[in-house]
């Protein structure tokens, strides 16, 4: 018989597991599941060098280790560091992990547009699910937000860097995915930007990943037909058979149209198998594929609701995706924003569901 | 008359040249080291209690005895000379004045680390010291103190400088390396530790450029006698970079036993408050550490001497302490502004923030502007409450220290000078054109002549 | 088509030498300033892209390099460009007044060129010259102790020496 690998005991939130060496504390926590996970909006499993960038994982160890049980002076980032044999951790039972938390939450939003009524990421959003859970009331900013030069990433992706979180993921995906990196982190501390330099296209083989791994609506399917908000679509898994991937992809119909073409994504929102741009942008008739049955969708996400056709009080929707917690409003867009007017219906919309829509929409009803 | 280790040469004319450095009994060091065993270096300067000059005050000994030494991988000694703390310019001084102790000192510890291949990283603005320092280099290779099988030992050592390109977070070691490396100065999440995987995946030790060339003294007095020198666990001479509104600004070679007191009026060192003036605060170790006012600066809240020493600085935590630093000493006058002052340091550590992890890259921006409010006369009593609370979420909570080296200086100047943020919001418009100075303060700092 | 002169190129083998077989990427920061010297005091993309063809690494390695450090321009500066410190240390010695005074002098605000393009003002941070404030860099050197008397013999001497 093989020997068995060494195993070791970690505990987070009074939740013992035993897990196997070289584990990180937010993959044990994966394991056991549930609430102690921590939100982690850099780390990507399938993307080496990734995480501790965000800070949203941040843990604290109460105890090393059994060797050396003294607790860690600082908090952690859960993706980043290692279980130890013995190891006590605590994620939503410790007050200083979701204050810091709180604070990681309202500095990620701080520059952000919060556009998401009119962000193709809506519903799908990690940031926006971060800011249900952990989000302030309204927001303590009152400086103009910071704004960049728009650039074109060419015919295929759409970057709204104001949405830019700065987790990388889309930088290491071009590295380790893609056989060419052409855009990258320019500048540094807060001007920091995703961008190319000089005008470039983004339009390697297997370069569309990057919409996938972006957790924010930063980086967006240009080819994303109507612009369609995400939970009016129904996903499909289908596959065809591709020579450059394993063509197994989600498929984001509306009737018999695909709108949209995806990877797939597992209960972390990471994607399963990369898949090339041929099946993402090319292929957006029902008949290019093999459709398999509905994809499951992670409960974190609202297009977990599935595809309906009126949305009255989106409130209600949120807390049932949030398994009836009480989701915390993170601001009043009413007050910043004409867009999402509540009295508008949005399954009425038809198309991309601009702020120039809804003016009309307003006028006429 | 203070005993100088470092600088006691640095003034002799020509000491930039080898043969004088030589004369001076310079290379001794290395002579000295080359026919002992590495492992024994390490022990002596274990021995010595030298403590890095860089910061963070890290016994150096234990630092290299820390370095993994697989079979068959290079292992790399790296200075680290960028030197861009605010109120630091120590070892542009030592680098500029005296650069054959660096190297002599260089030569030591590569031996003493196995490294065949040691890089200089300098700021890339102090280029013209980067020719001093290659000439002091080819000259020290001239006479056979570098290259190949030095002094007959089968030592080869290869020295080579190479210049930073403006980034004050390349000093961060991590960060260093990367930059070495030809990248980003992006800091790297710890661990692994250079020690076990640094400069190109290799074993690596970061050193200050003071600490490495304190190696030389440690080699020629041996480790008893250096560590005779100074008091408790603050052996040896430090340098000191003085400078804000003191009449006599520069660099001093102190040994840690004088009082603070004595560093600011004595006239071998600052001598006294420029134009007259009263001393108001001062930071003692760099931007970085916490600021103190002057009742707390010359004696700790138990009301003892304070002293020029890592434990004496840093006595009452930072409550009522600060910390040595890298001894970069700013000296405030009774007409400075400690919300300006404060807010030079915020847009500061903005501009060098690399961006990589939230809390600094939003957090440091968020400070300069509120900083910015307060001192344009346009901040309201909570902008204080908030400050303090963005500060307590940047500390602790972020990839390298920058973040808590941005936190610190707010919250210390909240900490101390609350009145005179106060003052600002409650006299929006007399804060323009006044400051809240001395005055005010009268009775806490009584203390002071 | 911008390309390094032989003498240059020289120094860039040598500098390449300094680092193990395949470690060339990390001469890409000494090479930058080195085409910031020869291509006129600034980096343009095909000034980057040549440095990037050198190294054989990719353009964007390069970019994200040169806009991640302070002391590389990326768009056209002036012949001398003055970089005055307004960190902490150089303020409570008068920093603030040098630039006003500067600024006045030569009619262009921080960022900003002369007509004569012989002047681009800059605003940095400490430049480990504290105790000999205000101060400013210009090119290799340090101009150090400033004072207004200091500042006009200095921009005379930049005319003389034209
Ligand atoms: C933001 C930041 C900047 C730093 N800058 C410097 C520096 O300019 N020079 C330096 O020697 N150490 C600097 N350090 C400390 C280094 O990371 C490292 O601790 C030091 O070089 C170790 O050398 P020592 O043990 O000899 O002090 C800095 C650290 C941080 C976090
Ligand atoms: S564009 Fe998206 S994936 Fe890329 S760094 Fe920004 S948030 Fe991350
Ligand atoms: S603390 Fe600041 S400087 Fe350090 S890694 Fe984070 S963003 Fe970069
Ligand atoms: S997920 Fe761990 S720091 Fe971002
Ligand atoms: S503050 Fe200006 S050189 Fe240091």
């Amino acid at each position: 018989m093989a020997e068995e690998i060494k195993k070791l005991k970690v505990t987070i939130d009074n939740i013992t597991i035993d897990v196997p060496q070289g584990t990180t504390i937010l993959q044990a926590a994966r394991m056991i599941g549930g609430e102690v996970v921590p939100p982690a909006m850099c780390y990507y499993t399938k993307l080496q060098g990734s995480g501790g960038k965000c800070r949203t994982c941040l843990v604290e160890v109460s105890k090393g280790s059994e060797a050396d049980p003294r607790p860690m002076p600082k908090l952690v980032a859960s993706c980043r560091t290692g279980v130890m044999d013995g190891m006590e951790v605590k994620n939503i039972t410790s007050p200083k992990v979701l204050d810091a938390r709180n604070g990681v939450v309202e500095f990620l939003l701080l520059n952000h547009p919060l556009d998401c009524p009119v962000c193709d990421q809506a519903g799908e959003c990690h940031l926006q699910d971060l800011g249900y859970e952990h989000g302030k009331e309204a927001t303590r900013y009152e400086f103009k937000r910071r704004t960049f030069e728009k650039h074109d990433l060419g015919p295929y992706i759409q970057l709204h860097m104001t949405r830019c979180i700065l987790c990388y993921r889309c930088v290491y995906t071009a590295d380790q995915v893609s056989n060419k990196r052409v855009h990258g982190i320019l500048s540094r501390g807060d001007h920091a930007e995703i961008a190319t330099y000089i005008e470039k296209s983004l339009d390697n083989d297997f370069i569309g990943n990057v919409i996938d791994v972006c957790p924010v609506g930063a980086l967006t399917d240009k080819t994303f037909r109507f612009k369609n908000r995400v939970w009016f679509t129904k996903p499909v898994n289908a596959h065809r058979a591709c020579k450059c991937c394993s063509g197994k992809v989600t498929l984001w119909q509306r009737g018999e149209e695909v709108l949209r073409v995806t990877a797939r994504k597992d209960q972390w929102g990471e994607v399963e198998e990369w898949i090339c741009n041929e099946c993402r942008f090319e292929k957006k008739k029902t008949s290019d594929w093999v459709i398999e049955g509905p994809t499951h969708v992670s409960r974190h996400s609202v297009i977990s609701q599935g595809h309906y056709e009126k949305l009255s009080k989106p409130a209600e929707t949120f807390s049932k995706v949030h398994d009836e917690r009480k989701p915390k409003l993170l601001m009043d867009i009413h007050s910043v924003s004409e867009v999402n007017d509540p009295s508008i219906d949005l399954s009425v919309i038809k198309g991309p569901a601009t702020g120039k829509v809804f003016e009309q929409t307003k006028k006429h009803s | 008359m203070a005993r100088k280790l470092l600088l006691e040469k640095a003034h002799v004319e020509g000491i930039r040249q080898f043969d004088v450095y030589r004369r001076e009994g310079g290379y001794a060091a290395v002579e000295k080291a080359l026919k002992m065993e590495p492992v024994a270096i390490v022990e002596e300067v274990k021995k010595s209690g030298l403590r890095g000059r860089g910061g963070a005050g890290f016994a150096t000994g234990l630092k290299w005895s820390f370095l993994a030494k697989p079979e068959g991988v290079p292992r790399y000694l790296v200075c680290n000379a960028d030197e861009s703390e605010p109120g630091t310019f120590k070892d542009r001084y030592l680098m500029e004045f005296i650069p054959h102790l660096l190297i002599e000192g260089l030569i030591v510890s590569s031996f003493a680390l196995g490294s065949n291949r040691t890089y200089i990283y300098i700021r890339g603005e102090y280029a013209w010291i980067v020719g001093i320092l290659e000439q002091a280099i080819a000259e020290a290779k001239q006479n056979g103190f570098l290259g190949k099988n030095i002094l007959g030992t089968e030592f080869d050592l290869e020295i080579y400088v190479q210049r930073g390109a403006g980034a004050y977070i390349c000093g961060e070691e991590t960060a260093l390396i990367e930059s070495l490396e030809g990248k980003r100065g992006n800091p790297r999440i710890k661990p692994p530790f250079p020690a076990i995987k640094g400069l190109w995946d290799c074993p690596t030790v970061v050193n200050n450029v003071e600490t490495l060339a304190a190696v030389v003294p440690i080699m020629n007095l041996g480790a008893e006698e250096y560590a005779k020198i100074g008091v408790g666990r603050s052996t040896g001479t430090k340098l000191i970079s003085a400078c804000g509104n003191i009449n006599k600004p520069g660099v001093y070679e102190i040994d840690m036993t004088i009082s603070v007191e004595e560093f600011i009026y004595s006239d071998e060192y600052c001598g006294g408050i420029a134009n007259g003036k009263r001393l108001k605060a001062c930071i003692p170790g760099g931007s970085s550490v916490p600021i103190l006012p002057a009742n707390l600066l010359l004696k700790t809240a138990k009301g003892e001497t304070r002293y020029m020493n890592y434990e004496s600085l840093s006595e009452g935590g930072f409550a009522s302490g600060s910390m040595m630093g890298s001894g970069g000493f700013i000296v405030l006058d009774e007409d400075q502004c400690i919300v300006r002052h404060t807010l030079t340091l915020a847009r500061f550590y903005r501009h060098e923030s690399c961006g990589q992890c939230s809390p600094c890259r939003e957090g440091t921006g968020w400070m300069e502007k509120i900083l910015h409010k307060i001192e344009s006369g346009k901040g309201v009593s909570s902008d204080i409450d908030l400050l303090w609370d963005i500060q307590s979420k940047i500390e602790g909570n972020t990839i390298c220290p920058l973040g808590d080296a941005a936190a610190w200086p707010v919250a210390a100047a909240i900490r101390h000078f609350r009145d005179e943020f106060e003052w600002h919001v409650n006299h929006p418009s007399l804060c323009l054109t006044q400051n809240y100075g001395l005055a005010h303060y009268a009775d806490e700092l009584s203390v002071v002549a | 088509m911008v390309k390094f002169s032989e003498h240059t190129m020289k120094e860039v083998e040598a500098i390449i030498a300094r680092y193990p077989q395949g470690k060339q990427k990390s001469a890409l920061i000494p090479l930058l300033h080195l085409a910031q010297e020869e291509f006129g005091g600034w980096l343009s993309a095909e000034a980057m892209d040549h440095v990037a063809s050198i190294l054989s690494i990719e353009s964007i390695e390069v970019y994200e390099v040169a806009t991640f450090y302070s002391m590389f321009n990326l768009q056209p500066v002036g012949k001398h460009v003055l970089e005055v410190c307004q960190t902490g240390p150089c303020m409570l010695r008068g920093s603030d007044d040098i630039i006003a005074y500067i600024k006045s002098k030569l009619g262009i605000g921080v960022g900003e060129t002369t007509a004569d393009g012989m002047f681009t003002l800059k605003t940095v941070e400490c430049l480990g010259a504290c105790g000999y404030a205000p101060m400013m860099q210009m090119g290799m050197h340090y101009k150090e102790h400033l004072t207004p008397e200091r500042v006009d013999q200095i921009i005379a001497d930049c005319y003389n020496h034209k």
